[in-house]
């Protein structure tokens, strides 16, 4: 046979993305593009107060427009629907997709239009007249927990959605709380910071809004529902319980998503909303939420505050750190708000051994809009607090803030290690990455060039944060949903490989990342290999792409599958060669045998005698197709170093980022240039939290944040160059070393720039400025205001 | 985001825009570029029942010079005027102030003429008009007329400009020694505070000087205390501080917003007159 191309091998290499061409072409199918005949559509009435009481809702001017099919209120809705459950095992209120009684947020739906387009289905929707009488909004977080001006749910006394939970050293599995070791590291204190920090509300702002299409059909009693969501296979289980089928009869399919960051993880109301509209129709319907909307009613992240004490030796030896959380959920536990909290607590430690950790968490309702995941959930809040801490014990001992970070980091040889907050950090070597990371920056010479800009007036400042990051989500201990991936690998009969996958990507580039994984596996050319996701019509179980587990568990189950079809392969081409199946090698395009390659046999040749299999190999069945769960024991820890410089505008306090340094460690990387396009995203995200995003409400309640108007989303124009570097400390936790990076880049960005910040004002005495880092804020810091 | 129905009608000249505007009897909104009244009608916060588009009238577009004035019409987009040669050899300060506008979406598809007939408080080309002493030039059914910029804008999307009206171009004499400084709010990129100043120097004497406010209150206006503080004054920093520390003096209805309070803007009048002048001055020098 000819000699065939020798292929590169891709595993660790900069390929492109398989997905680019198509999506910046305008060729990628969305939920909006889906149309079905007969299709009809949904608009939401929403409550433009933020607390109130339902007295009547007038639906008749709706009712009454040509091509409006239905409206229902909420108490018709509630005759379809159950209240929506929620995916942790706090207490929650009721929570109905379309609010009967009490609406708790301006953006709430309060009915639901079905008409023949959706221009009409909007214009009905606004003739909706809903009679309020008027509640105290309840805007202040602290505030709401003296109960204060008033209780948004009945059974949540002092708004209190989670009471009190604590964490760390003194605390057992009961909650019982023994603070005789915490008290005495601030008893042996030196030097004590206490600060109190906030970590501001933000909105997720995908490119794409969400958006769903359901099609029930009463013939097959089957529904189909097309979502922009990360998991199809959660929410098909979820669509399933509320509308009373069988997971056999639900499909969920998440076409092209542009984005989710966290904010398409939770089951929405509108999706409950349209799957029982479709089946009690028998129609299908969709639903496509509009950028007001999005800002309204897609769940918000952060919002925590800190209030942070670190007990310290002179010398710069922490002694032990107190984290008092308040998160402030909103107005309803969503599928998973109250957990994303509890990671903060978790990841108290950071990259230090700090010997006392106590961390206790309360959330509280407000009448804002819904919590849940934004990319990093809870991590980058553990990461700020304790970072900007560190900042500023390094500040108060007159001490170098890398120095301060050396003396405290858990060492190589300590891992695997238990932190006293109980996770298992994997794999770390910090010091590493921040020697790397402060070579990289120069960091002595940045000094030298902030200190001559300070000479010459300029107000510059220096930042560096460590991060240690929770990725890789699983095992099933820590999951409600399971906390495992499943792949399958097929070869198809011409030799191309067709694979399916769990993970849901939407924009994290893993038909890339997974087929190189599948091209150096089985020698064969990328173009020969598909990847399939997102539909459980296809991917035969999933959990879905959240909390940077893709390709450390996904990819994990896609090796281990496709190691199992290989095998099996092998087994049809040893017989074909008359060969040992253990002597065979997968490479070009060929299967040969190991010494004499001019024993081979092409893959595509294997891959068809595998299905024609005359004569069947002894104990062999046909075909080849294998599939793999994969269910991690652990965690993954990423780490890294971020480093900034910044500029603070004397004579208006606009910052200006000067130089921003990142060292990241993922450990094995697939593919270093989408790892690279991780980092940007959520360092843009990082950035932009620091600098200038943030969603405000007035004292009503009213949101203050609802346009891009007003609500500041990262351009590229305000960055410097990212400058990138990383080390590579594998994971033992699964097959392929790698741990995670989707969300690292919004860790360690944070608190670097706001330390930056800090360093630039502190000839103004300050040790501290709350995010975001409004001009205004900053020019009363140099006017020598109230910070 | 789904705006009411409409009627769309596309006008082939200015004649024909006037008389669909006429036809229209009150309910028609020119459209232009699109990028002020448009969101506006997603937000149903407007909700015009006739559209008449002028982007495609030929007479409407393009920029330039006739007997040393300078004419744009109002159908040019601000990324025209941000990279027209003219402009920028003759009145840099022009197109500087339109590539200081939103981002290249905006730039490629906004419109002169639309920005300065919605007369959003926060628009950046009022400030650059108000420098420049243009004028703007209008036709309706009954006739053309002419205003000046300082007599344009009146207040909060607020303008010399009736129903029936439609602006056509402005027009105004170069000044190459002229700048607009501005600090941008950082999700809409509009002025939070804009100042544009244009200046007269010779032998190191400031003869004259015009300088126009936008963003701080309900509509751009000229600065004419700062203008009485530089003319007949030499050409120093000296000068322009003192110009500079006067500069929003009399201006009492200043916005506040998420962004920036009324405080805060009235700081910045001061910073952002004093970079324009400066940078004006510094041109006058070159």
């Amino acid at each position: 046979m000819p000699a065939s191309p020798v292929l590169p091998k891709l595993v660790g290499a900069r390929v492109k993305r398989r997905e680019d061409p198509r999506l910046i072409q305008g060729r990628g199918t969305y939920v909006d593009d889906i149309k079905i005949v007969g299709m009809l559509h949904l608009a939401f009435a929403r409550s433009d107060l933020a607390h109130g009481r339902i007295r009547s809702v007038d639906t008749s001017a709706a009712e009454a427009m040509d091509g409006v099919e239905a409206v229902y209120t909420g108490a018709q809705i509630a005759d379809l629907l159950g209240p929506m459950p929620i995916g942790t095992p706090f207490p929650s209120p009721d929570h109905r997709a379309v609010a009967a009684d009490v609406v708790r947020y301006v953006g709430e739906p309060v009915a639901v239009v079905v008409a023949s387009d959706r221009y009409i289905a909007r214009d009905a929707a606004d003739t909706i007249v809903v009679d309020y009488e008027r509640l105290p909004a309840v805007v202040d977080t602290e505030e709401a927990m003296t109960g204060k001006p008033t209780v948004i749910h009945a059974d949540f006394a002092n708004n209190l959605a989670v009471p009190f939970v604590p964490m760390g050293t003194g605390v057992d599995a009961k909650g019982n709380v023994d603070d005789t070791a915490i008290d005495q590291a601030f008893a042996d204190a030196e030097v004590v910071i206490s600060q109190r920090m906030v970590n501001q509300r933000l909105a997720p702002t995908a490119m794409e809004p969400r958006g769903v299409v359901v099609h029930y059909e009463p013939g097959k009693e089957a529904m189909t529902i097309w979502s922009s969501t990360q998991n199809p296979h959660i929410l098909r289980s979820f669509i399933a319980a509320m509308t009373g089928l069988g997971q056999d009869a639900v499909r969920a399919i998440a076409p092209e998503v542009g984005g989710g960051f966290g904010a398409k993880i939770n089951i929405y109301g509108e999706e409950y909303v349209a799957a029982a509209i479709s089946k009690r129709l028998g129609l299908p319907v969709k639903w496509v939420e509009d950028r007001s909307e999005a800002f309204l009613a897609t769940t918000h992240g952060r919002d925590i505050i800190g209030y942070v004490d670190l007990a310290a030796k002179r010398d710069g030896t922490v002694l032990g750190l107190k984290l008092r959380l308040i998160a402030d959920v909103g107005a309803y536990n969503m599928l998973l708000t109250a957990a994303i909290p509890t990671l903060t607590m978790t990841m108290a430690n950071a990259t230090y051994a700090i010997p006392a950790v106590r961390a206790a968490l309360t959330e509280v309702f407000t009448n804002k809009t819904p919590t849940d995941a934004y990319r990093g959930a809870g991590r980058p809040e553990a990461t700020y607090f304790v970072e900007r801490a560190m900042d500023m014990l390094a500040r108060e001992l007159q001490m170098d803030p890398a120095d301060v970070r050396r003396k405290n980091f858990i060492q190589p040889d300590q891992f695997p290690y238990t932190t006293q907050t109980g996770a298992v950090y994997d794999s770390g070597d910090y010091a590493k990455a921040l020697d790397l990371a402060l070579d990289k920056a120069g960091w002595a010479a940045l000094k030298a060039e902030r200190d001559a800009a300070r000479a010459e007036g300029r107000l510059v400042g220096l930042g560096l944060s460590m991060y240690v990051e929770v990725c890789g989500l699983g095992p099933s201990s820590s999951l409600p949903t399971g906390g495992w991936e499943h792949a399958q690998v097929t070869i198809e009969r011409d030799g191309r490989i067709s694979a399916t996958t769990g993970a849901s990507p939407h924009g994290q580039g893993n038909e890339t990342t997974f087929a190189q994984m599948l091209a150096d596996q089985f020698g064969v050319p990328i173009e020969h290999i598909r990847i399939h996701h997102g539909d459980t019509g296809v991917v035969k179980q999933g959990i879905g792409t959240f909390g940077s587990r893709s390709q450390a568990v996904g990819g994990a189950a896609l090796h281990l599958a496709g190691g199992k079809v290989k095998t099996k392969m092998a087994k049809f081409a040893a017989a074909l060669l008359e060969a040992h199946e253990s002597d065979l090698v997968f490479e070009n395009g060929t299967i040969s045998v190991k010494g004499s390659p001019s024993s081979a046999k092409s893959f595509a040749e294997v891959a068809a005698y595998a299905y024609v299999p005359v004569p069947l190999p002894k104990g062999l069945d046909p075909g080849l197709s294998e599939e793999a769960f994969f269910e991690p024991a652990n965690n993954t820890y990423p780490f890294g170093c971020h480093i900034s410089m910044l500029e603070i505008d004397r004579d208006t306090g606009e910052p200006t980022l000067l130089k921003l340094v990142a060292v990241d460690d993922a450990g094995n990387l697939i593919n270093p240039l989408i790892v690279e396009g991780q980092i940007h995203g959520g360092l843009a995200q990082g950035i932009g939290q620091a600098l200038i995003e943030e969603v405000a409400y007035d004292e009503d309640g009213q949101p203050l944040t609802a346009s891009f108007m007003d609500y500041a989303i990262p351009r590229a124009a305000d960055f410097p160059r990212f400058e990138l570097d990383n080390t590579v400390t594998p994971t033992p936790v699964n097959p392929l070393g790698a741990k995670g990076v989707g969300e690292a880049g919004t860790l360690g960005s944070t608190p670097s720039v706001v330390s930056a910040a800090v360093d630039a004002l502190s000839a103004f005495g300050v040790t501290h400025v709350d995010m975001m880092l409004r001009p205004e804020k900053l020019w009363r810091i140099i006017q020598g205001g109230q910070s | 985001m789904i705006p009411t129905a409409f009627e769309y009608t596309r006008a082939t000249s200015l004649d024909d825009a006037l008389a669909k505007l006429k036809a229209a009897d009150g309910a028609g909104k020119i459209l232009a570029g699109g990028h002020s009244l448009v969101p506006l009608m997603k937000l149903r916060l407007s909700e015009p029942t006739v559209l008449v588009d002028i982007a495609r009238i030929p007479e409407l577009a393009g920029i330039r010079e006739d007997g040393g004035a300078i004419e744009i019409g109002a159908g040019t987009v601000h990324h025209d005027v941000a990279t027209s040669p003219l402009l920028r050899d003759r009145c840099l300060a022009m197109a500087e102030t339109a590539a200081a506008i939103g981002d290249p979406q905006v730039r490629n598809r906004g419109t002169l003429g639309g920005s300065l007939a919605h007369a959003d408080p926060a628009a950046d080309y009022p400030a650059v008009m108000l420098a420049v002493d243009a004028d703007l030039h209008l036709a309706g059914p009954t006739g053309s007329r002419v205003v000046k910029a300082s007599e344009f804008f009146q207040g909060v999307f607020t303008v010399d400009l009736a129903a029936d009206e439609i602006l056509v171009k402005v027009t105004f004499a170069p000044v190459r020694a002229a700048a607009y400084a501005k600090l941008y709010q950082r999700a809409s990129r509009f002025a939070v505070v804009g100042v544009a100043a244009a200046v007269d120097v010779a032998d190191g004497v400031i003869r004259s000087a015009r300088v126009g406010l936008t963003g701080a209150s309900a509509h751009a206006v000229r600065l004419t205390n700062v203008e009485a503080a530089l003319a007949g004054q030499p050409a120093t920093p000296e000068t322009i501080a003192a110009a500079g520390a006067v500069a929003g003096q009399g201006v009492d209805d200043l916005n506040a917003d998420i962004h920036a309070s009324a405080d805060y803007r009235r700081a910045m009048i001061p910073v952002f007159t004093k970079r324009a002048v400066e940078q004006a001055v510094a041109r006058a020098a070159s």
